[in-house]
């Protein structure tokens, strides 16, 4: 955030005989670095809290402003400007020349000076400075300190003692920044070291941050490691696929493989950072599940066919469907499209298929969030920012988990806590271990009952005005009412709205107008001027103007042979509110047609399969969750294989439509051209809250959200990662565990299917409610019976244990059960 | 010195192999005692990690795990702090820590000599324990009583004037389980129940041993010799207090 | 003229129990006090400023000054802590203090955090010593029980609550941060500044930290009243204190008397260097201020005194050294001390030190390089007035002001070992046999 500075705060200086004006507060080394002089430095990081360690960055100053020199070197990472002050840097002064040299000499005096094998090599702001600010040769002639390496201090990050110039920049980051202190500097003096506990290794979603800001080479990834120079590799900048924080990422490449993810300089998104998802999944693509050439459905098998010949079969099987009804077909989406291709997507349902019946979801929705989107998120462009997170006094959240859920909004959420006071407040049934990093108050919250909460939010508890931000999540959409409740707190309170997705493509999806009721721009299918804007854009005479099916009521609607075929492009089938109908659905339609890129239970039911290009191979935009546009670029080149776009405009052509774009950069254009739309807004849904539903004996309300490292396809082949995942566990409170003890094995049943994981006590869990990850990974529990959690958010499942515990579950309403 | 120590196989935290501990509930509660009595309950990590060496002879990992939980740190962070201050031990001491200090003034006066003599008599080298789990010895840093040197610390506690010979006597009887006082403290116990002292639980023995050392009182001896003593105060405002104390 | 010592601290250690409450009361203690509750706290921090009492844990900084500089209106708790980690090689006056009296520290400190208001103070004593954690623990306990503690002391309305605190063995926790970092459970390591302590100390709120002495001085000064201490003493250094004698010395001890007594003076009264044998070098105030030689014997002993010399008083910590002693064996020894208390956050503190150890290391050994000397004088330039803290000047200054007056000894490093120049038998106070180097 740079911030206009009152001039009556800003500070005149001197360095290097260059004035410079900085507001007062500025640290000498960053009010150099404006001027362009580099002062060699370790451990100062802008981002993080100054630490005056390594004493490189030593200056002379010759006049402290009052007239007089400081009569020793200064550390300029850690005095601030001050009006009229005289400041020599290496450059000019002997005396901080020698102050840096004599450093530098100090810290390759036991560093083993292994530049040839160390993955820093190249681009080591030691080496760099050594080179720039150091002597030629060392004058120490005795024995360097050595220890074992290197340890290990979680299955990703590796540490390597004897390079570490102990600037603790990791472990500032992982205590200031993410709030994750498993490592921590230990032992003292000469053998002070990064260390960590066995037991607890640095499993933190952010650990990968640790290894960008080290200044050596001390901590690398098991990822990374020994795979490449820094000069053999061909950098891209991009934008993260992972989640809606719309992280930029410097993806590094050599002959056409990625072999790392950097976090990118966003201040304004990201800052520094990313999470370990988006920085180490990268490899989903490389598996022998990516599909490269066309398959057609040959009774049981899906054959390869050429591109010409799954063309046809796709165009001849739509048509045939077609005819049985008045355009009989749906389009299901899911959420790592681009904008560009999510557009292709909604103009394709209209012109080419003529059916609104389009969307975007791919997890458990509701018309109450259709509407809400419309009103509230669609067309309203750049909103609520990171900027207004870390400034805003208060920020509500209504069912966010940030951490897990936007991990860029968590950390930001965190930094506002740490450096401004922000207050946090969630709707949550317990204090995650996100929450309690970010300072939150709970408020404590059944879930399925948000909206009654949200109506009789007390003011003076959580006070909401134009300075607050009330931020919501997707589990919102299946809590009856929540979301109507949260546009009337917002009315109410004058407090800042914004809606976070999960996913990266969601919120392009509805600006491309991937949902059935709303055309791009936000425009309602409903407005007969909506629909005017875009025919003239599209150049088409008719568009549906009936609202179309949601993607329940399309699955729902295959079922009821309403409907007779099906586009389907990045769903997966276990994500969404019934995963066993919808794979019913997917089998039963007359005619389904993939886009993917990898082989997924989509595929396996499909008549016609295209292959579609990787995330790393396209070019397009993402919106984050601000709608702040975020570019995707290619880190490597394409290969035979095209983008949905492309195929969808192949498809149109040979079912006689023009598409009217062939590339991202048209599909942009007219996108851009249509603009967004600026007449009447829909009317903002009016759900009712639901009767709080009470669990039986042997019953509980379940808690659940997708965990960031979790089951995910996103993350195959991500080993390390996955790794160091959370463990698997049910959390609950005392009274319902009623005395069984941590670890203690719990089978959670619902109507499909049951799964078994360990207990964790969560004491301020709300009673009558279980928390259990949605998807859950199978590594980190012993009871490892686990598949994919059918029941969601709100619902009633049921609980039990093995053990001989009669009287587990403690609590239900309908009196004891034996 | 013997040889310049350069490399460190094991460093960086407590000795995860050896998962022993007697921490007990009543050990829980006696931290979060600890803890209640400060503003802030992190501050009760230095006495709470005393009290884990006076309950499982070092620090042990149930130790650091607990204290973690207890002051809601993570681990690290405790591994961090009971690596950071030289009292805390990572292999079980003896019944009895054994310390010459030889840092540079009672080095000289024979402070080095001294701990030769043990080393050889006890055959143990530094941070070492006796096979009968009797005796830890180690040289240790400035002690804060020069005027006594060479100085030797049993279990925290004084013992001055030391020589090669009187230094084998000391730790014969520490060995025989004889009785031992310090000239300036209280009997000897064992070092467990010196560091539960030192975690704020008193063992009652504050009244043993003298108000002071022979050195101590030089000075105080030579001004009463010379009826030396600091200027006579105003007498009036004396009085003035007198009459507010009654 | 005040006498030649003027024992006022010091003055009940030889009284039987005098650590225990009723010995201390019978003795005057907690008048006080008493006369203090009676007073407006402002009084009391101008009382202390007037009288000139200064830090007497090192660096000499006024106390009510000390006291003055915090906050008016920070809305956090004050806090008082005590630093009674005394560690610095040499120093050795505190502790019998505390031994003898803890209450006249206790008492100081409640009359203190009353003039300052702060309602929990803290006394961090190290953690090696043992029995004078008893001694405190035992003294307050007492005064909690006596009323001079806890709520509504002595009907004057004012709370107060000590926390006896007890370290757990690093050097660097004497250092005013380091130890507030100690306190509050974490790595003695030196913090930033600013904030400084009075804005942002303890718990980050306003923190005075002062020395054992100091506070223990505060008693005397309200029941005298501020024109007797001030009374005692030099133009600029007031006041009585207690010197600490070590080293090759007849009868080493400690001596209160009136600041900046000299050396010489200590010496002709204790009995001077141990017989036939003469001074050659000695700290004035600890290891970490530069040695002086037998031409620093009449210097006064007050702030500016060793000042004017190139040195810093220190603690009054006389360690005196004959000559038998090898100089490059003593510097040796003291970098070794603060290699092993370095605490390792800075670079030159940190490397440094492990440096500074193996070139001294075979200068003892008589196996020195030509050049040794001006590269270590060249490291001490880098190291000097660079580090995080103060610890690796002390370091530095071992090694500079030795190498400034003894440099041909060093020199000798080249090609003999010290043990036999000076024989490290002759050094001992007993009959002992020849050693090459230390045993450890």
């Amino acid at each position: 955030m740079t911030e206009v500075a009152n001039k009556t705060d800003e500070v005149t200086c001197t360095i290097d005989g260059i004035e410079i004006s900085v507001p007062k507060g500025t640290l000498v080394i960053r009010a150099a670095e404006q001027l362009g002089i580099q002062i060699p430095k370790f451990c100062d990081h802008p981002l993080l809290d100054p630490v005056g360690a390594c004493r490189q960055c030593m200056v002379d100053v010759t006049d402290d402003g009052r007239g007089r020199p400081m009569p020793k070197p200064q550390a300029s990472c850690t005095i601030t400007c001050m009006p009229g002050m005289q400041i020599e840097t290496g450059h000019v002064s002997a005396k901080a020349e020698k102050a840096q040299a004599g450093m530098l000499e100090f810290l390759l005096m036991n560093h083993p000076l292994d530049c040839p094998i160390c993955d820093k090599g190249g681009e080591c702001p030691l080496q760099n400075q050594s080179l720039s600010n150091g002597a030629a040769e060392s004058r120490y002639d005795g024995v360097k300190r050595t220890f074992p390496k290197p340890i290990n201090v979680s299955k990703q990050i590796l540490l390597d003692r004897e390079r570490c110039v102990l600037c603790a920049r990791c472990t500032r980051f992982s205590e200031q920044i993410s709030g994750d202190p498993f490592i921590a500097l230990v032992e003292r003096g000469a053998l002070q070291q990064v260390g960590f506990y066995e037991d607890q290794p640095y499993n933190s979603y952010f650990s990968g941050n640790t290894i960008q800001i080290c200044p050596v080479g001390a901590l690398t990834s098991a990822k990374y490691r020994f795979r490449s120079r820094p000069f053999d590799l061909k950098s891209q900048v991009t934008t993260c696929e992972h989640c809606a924080s719309g992280c930029e990422l410097r993806v590094d490449q050599r002959r056409s493989e990625v072999l790392r993810r950097y976090a990118g300089d966003a201040p304004e998104v990201n800052e520094e950072w990313n999470c370990d998802k988006g920085r180490f999944g990268f490899e989903y693509g490389r598996g022998e599940d990516r599909i490269t050439r066309p398959l057609i459905r040959e009774g049981d098998v899906l054959r390869p066919a050429s591109w010409p010949e799954a063309i046809n079969a796709a165009v001849r099987g739509l048509q045939q469907a077609g005819a049985a009804g008045d355009h009989p077909y749906g389009v299901l989406t899911g959420g790592r499209l681009t904008v560009e291709d999510a557009y292709a997507y909604a103009k394709f349902a209209r012109v080419a298929l003529g059916t609104n019946n389009i969307d975007f979801r791919s997890r458990p929705h509701t018309p109450e969030e259709s509407a809400f989107l419309a009103q509230a998120v669609a067309g309203t462009g750049l909103g609520t920012s990171y900027a207004d997170l870390e400034h805003a006094a208060t920020v509500l959240l209504v069912d966010l988990e940030p951490e897990d859920e936007s991990p860029m909004v968590f950390l930001r959420l965190r930094k506002a806590y740490r450096k401004n006071r922000t207050r946090v407040f969630t709707l949550a049934p317990y204090a995650s271990a996100g929450t309690r990093k970010m300072g939150g108050t709970v408020l404590p919250t059944v879930p399925g009952t948000e909206a009654d909460v949200l109506d009789h939010l007390d003011p003076t508890e959580v006070p909401l005005d134009a300075n607050s931000v009330v931020l919501v999540g997707e589990r919102a959409a299946t809590s009856p009412g929540a979301l109507t409740a949260v546009l009337d707190l917002v009315h109410r309170t004058g407090a800042k709205l914004a809606w976070v997705p999960r996913r990266a493509g969601d919120r392009g999806a509805i600006e491309a107008g991937c949902l059935p009721n709303l055309l791009p721009g936000g425009r309602p299918v409903t407005d007969a001027a909506a629909r005017v804007d875009v025919r003239a854009a599209w150049g088409t005479d008719a568009l549906p103007s009936t609202p179309g099916r949601d993607g329940d009521q399309i699955l729902a609607a295959v079922a009821a042979g309403e409907l007779k075929a099906l586009v389907v492009a990045g769903v997966e089938p276990a994500d969404l509110r019934a995963p066993a109908t919808a794979l019913a659905a997917l089998e039963n339609v007359d005619f389904l047609i993939s886009l993917e890129t990898r082989i997924s239970e989509v595929t396996a039911r499909a008549d016609v399969v295209f292959p579609v290009s990787l995330f790393e191979e396209r070019e397009g935009t993402f919106l984050d969750w601000e709608g702040r546009e975020r570019p995707v670029h290619p880190a490597v080149p394409t290969t035979q294989v095209m983008s949905d776009l492309r195929v969808l405009a192949a498809l149109a052509d040979a079912l006689g439509t023009d598409l009217g774009i062939r590339s991202a950069a048209e599909a942009r254009t007219e996108l851009a051209e249509l603009g967004v739309w600026a007449g009447a807004r829909p009317d903002a849904p009016n759900a009712a809250p639901l009767q709080q539903v009470r669990p039986g004996p042997g019953e509980a309300i379940l808690a659940s959200w997708r965990e960031l490292i979790d089951d995910s396809r996103g993350t195959d082949h991500a080993g390390e990662l996955l790794a160091t995942a959370r463990p698997t566990v049910i959390r609950m409170n005392l009274d319902m565990a009623n005395g069984l003890r941590d670890g203690s094995p719990i089978k959670v049943a619902w109507g499909e299917g049951q799964i078994t994981l360990s207990l964790e006590i969560a004491s301020d869990m709300v009673d009558g409610v279980v928390w259990v990850p949605r998807h859950p990974l199978s590594r980190g529990t012993e009871h490892a019976s686990l598949g994919r959690l059918g029941a969601i958010n709100g619902e009633l499942v049921r609980i039990w244990t093995d053990e001989t515990d009669p009287a587990f579950p403690a609590g239900g309403n309908e009196g004891d059960p034996r | 010195m013997s040889a310049f120590q350069s490399h460190f196989e094991v460093s960086g935290g407590v000795d995860m192999t050896d998962t022993s501990t007697n921490i007990t509930a009543e050990t829980v509660e006696e931290i979060r005692e600890i803890a209640a009595r400060y503003p802030q309950a992190r501050s009760a990590l230095l006495p709470a990690l005393h009290l884990v060496q006076s309950v499982d002879g070092r620090i042990s990992p149930a130790g650091i795990e607990v204290c973690a939980d207890i002051l809601e740190l993570s681990t690290a962070e405790v591994s961090g702090v009971a690596t950071f201050y030289t009292m805390y031990k990572r292999k079980p001491v003896g019944k009895h820590l054994v310390g010459v200090c030889t840092t540079a003034l009672c080095a000289i006066m024979g402070g080095d000599h001294v701990l030769a003599a043990l080393q050889e008599h006890l055959g143990i080298g530094n941070d070492e324990t006796t096979a009968d789990g009797q005796i830890t010895l180690e040289h240790i840093e400035c002690n804060a009583a020069c005027d006594y040197a060479p100085v030797m610390m049993v279990n925290w506690e004084f013992f001055d004037y030391m020589t090669p010979h009187s230094a084998i006597e000391l730790v014969d009887a520490l060995v025989a389980d004889n009785p031992v006082a310090s000239p300036r403290g209280a009997e000897i116990t064992s070092w467990r129940a010196a560091e539960r002292v030192l975690a704020g639980f008193p063992d009652g023995r504050a009244d043993e041993g003298p108000t002071a050392g022979d050195a101590s009182l030089l000075g105080l001896r030579i001004a009463r010799e010379h009826g030396w003593s600091a200027p006579v105060p105003n007498v009036a405002a004396d009085n003035q207090t007198e009459e507010a104390a009654q | 003229m005040t006498d030649l010592l003027t024992p006022v601290l010091s003055a009940n250690w030889d009284i039987d129990r005098a650590w225990t409450l009723a010995v201390y009361e019978k003795n005057g203690g907690y008048r006080a006090l008493r006369k203090a509750l009676e007073m407006a706290p402002d009084d009391i921090v101008g009382a202390v400023k007037d009288a000139g009492l200064r830090g007497r844990g090192g660096a000499g900084f006024p106390t009510g000054v000390k006291w003055s500089f915090l906050p008016k209106d920070n809305p956090n708790p004050r806090y008082i802590v005590v630093n009674a980690d005394e560690s610095e090689p040499g120093t050795c006056k505190d502790m019998p203090l505390l031994m003898a009296s803890p209450h006249t520290l206790v008492e100081g400190l409640i009359i203190s955090s009353f003039a300052v208001n702060a309602h929990t103070s803290f006394i961090y004593v190290r953690g090696e010593v043992l029995h004078i954690t008893r001694r405190l623990q035992q003294a307050v306990s007492e005064a909690y029980a006596k009323g001079y503690l806890g709520r509504n002391i002595l009907g004057s309305g004012f709370d107060l609550d000590i926390i006896v605190h007890a370290g757990a063995g690093a050097y660097i926790c004497g250092e005013e941060t380091a130890l507030l970092d100690s306190l509050e459970g974490r790595r003695g390591q030196p913090r930033l500044r600013p904030p400084f302590p009075a804005v942002a100390g303890v718990y980050a709120s306003p923190t005075v930290v002062n020395n054992v002495e100091s506070i223990a001085s505060v008693p005397s000064i309200i029941d005298n009243g501020e024109a007797w201490f001030a009374s005692m003493g030099t133009e600029k250094s007031k006041g009585m204190t207690i010197y600490s004698l070590s080293g090759h010395v007849a009868n080493p001890g400690q001596f209160e008397a009136p600041m900046g007594i000299t050396l010489r003076q200590l010496l002709e009264v204790s009995g001077g260097m141990r017989a036939g044998h003469q001074l050659k070098f000695f700290t004035p105030g600890g290891s970490s201020t530069p040695l002086l030689t037998a031409e620093h014997l009449d210097m006064p002993l007050d702030y500016e005194g060793p000042m004017a010399q190139g040195s810093i008083l220190g603690t009054k910590a006389l360690q005196c050294f004959d000559e038998t002693t090898s100089v490059v064996r003593s510097t040796l020894r003291f970098v070794e001390f603060y290699k092993h208390e370095s605490c390792g956050k800075c670079t030159p503190c940190r490397e440094g030190t492990w440096w500074l150890v193996q070139l001294l290391a075979r200068l003892e050994a008589g196996q020195g390089v030509e050049g040794d000397i001006e590269k270590l004088l060249d490291l001490c330039d880098n190291i000097g007035g660079r580090s995080f803290c103060a610890l690796a000047d002390g370091a530095v200054a071992c090694v500079t002001s030795a190498i400034k007056h003894f440099r041909d000894e060093f020199e000798q490093g080249y090609h003999t070992p010290a043990w036999e120049l000076f024989p490290y038998e002759k050094n001992c106070l007993f009959e002992a046999a020849p050693m090459k180097v230390g045993a450890h």
